[in-house]
């Protein structure tokens, strides 16, 4: 089989000072994206545990997936969830959900989490669309907007990318940096039109960084231009799977003058981090009123 | 809250702006748009906590909106938008 450059690696992690069985409000956080989905388990408003993993052809199956990788080796199984909010592309088909709530508002309440309160902007790089979002220090939404008609400047482009250009995506980042002087944007955002004009390109004889860099830029600038019909304000954050990926994120600050806030924790989990964190809320309104 | 609807192409910029602080789901959008892009829902979709209804642009209009909205703005001289008119609330802006 040839070598699939645009795989990027499925994860988990599980948060060794919890004990869940000691927990008193456990919720689940399912993002199911259009590329990939993520689960997470909080205990108490703590992340105890999440899994990572590639979105399959049938979204339950994917809920499940996620869900399963994330509770691995911990003992736990979806009895234990009190409360499981479902977000993303197909939040309605996650089949243990108790609701579902918009990427925007678990976006936003994510990146909270993930960032701190002082996040005022957060720009989501998902697989196949973008988000802009502004929020106060609660993690409420106070302006978004989405653009989700094309897959311009996301993670699924990129994938493209990486298997035209052969260069593992985990390393297109840094290979687009490697070049002397910022080549200009490919013209086309669009991922087949920008495929086709990088092709054409290589054929003019452009090494792969350059073409890298070219395309890292338009991406950089396309999201730029969405972020600036909210407003950005500091502090700022991206999540998603592009902000992994340091020639796009790199391009953005550049061109936006400000920093991202460095992550601590992997981009790709904030819609589900910030679906369990509305559980553990609603959770707990449930319970005051009784 | 300000949900922007709509999306960014390679022609321009078309979002419906509905400012949700101000919108409190009367409803008044929603006969007078000939192409039916509003829609009352009984809570906000982007904000769980609020329990009041709230209009939003309807799911199946949001990718086509230019297109949507194409009758009420033709080119040259142009009526006041009836969505935008019907508003009590000043809650409803184009970007284009």
């Amino acid at each position: 089989m040839a070598e699939e450059y645009w795989r990027w690696t499925e994860s988990r992690w599980t948060n060794p000072d919890i004990d869940w069985k000691k927990g008193d409000i456990i919720t689940g956080g399912v993002d199911v994206g259009s590329v990939s989905s993520q689960a997470v388990v909080f205990v108490d408003g703590q992340l105890y545990c999440y899994g990572n993993t590639r979105t399959g052809s049938n979204s339950p199956d994917s809920a499940h997936k996620a869900m399963g990788l994330a509770m691995e080796d911990t003992g736990m199984s979806l009895d234990d969830l009190q409360y499981t909010v479902g977000t993303g592309y197909g939040r309605v088909n996650v089949p243990f959900g108790t609701r579902a709530i918009t990427e925007i508002a678990c976006h936003a309440r994510g990146a909270n989490f993930m960032y701190g309160p002082t996040v005022k902007t957060v720009l989501d790089m998902g697989g196949q669309d973008c988000k802009a979002i502004h929020c106060d220090p609660r993690g409420k939404v106070t302006n978004f907007l989405m653009n989700d008609k094309c897959a311009a400047g996301t993670g699924r482009g990129m994938e493209v990318f990486a298997d035209l250009l052969q260069v593992p995506i985990t390393q297109i980042g840094e290979l687009s940096l490697q070049v002397e002087k910022e080549p200009p944007p490919v013209s086309s955002t669009c991922v087949v039109f920008a495929k086709s004009e990088a092709s054409s390109l290589l054929r003019e004889g452009w090494p792969k960084e350059k073409v890298i860099a070219a395309y890292c830029s338009a991406m950089a600038h396309r999201v730029v231009t969405l972020l600036e019909r909210i407003g950005v304000e500091e502090d700022f954050a991206i999540t998603g799977g592009i902000a992994k990926n340091v020639g796009v994120v790199g391009r953005i600050e550049k061109e936006l003058g400000i920093t991202a806030l460095k992550p601590k924790i992997d981009t790709q989990i904030a819609g589900a981090v910030g679906a369990a964190l509305f559980g553990d809320a609603l959770v707990k309104k449930e319970r005051k009123k009784g | 809250m300000i949900a922007n609807y709509g999306y960014k192409d390679g022609s321009g910029d078309y979002f419906i702006a509905i400012d949700t602080d101000r919108c409190d789901g009367c409803g008044a959008c929603v006969p007078v748009c000939p192409n039916s892009v509003f829609m009352v829902m009984d809570e906000d979709p982007n904000d769980p906590m609020r329990e009041e209804p709230v209009a939003v642009v309807a799911d199946d209009q949001r990718k086509k909106i230019k297109y949507a909205c194409a009758q009420c703005k033709p080119g040259g001289e142009r009526m006041p938008l009836p969505c935008v008119v019907a508003c009590p609330v000043d809650a409803i802006t184009h970007s284009w």
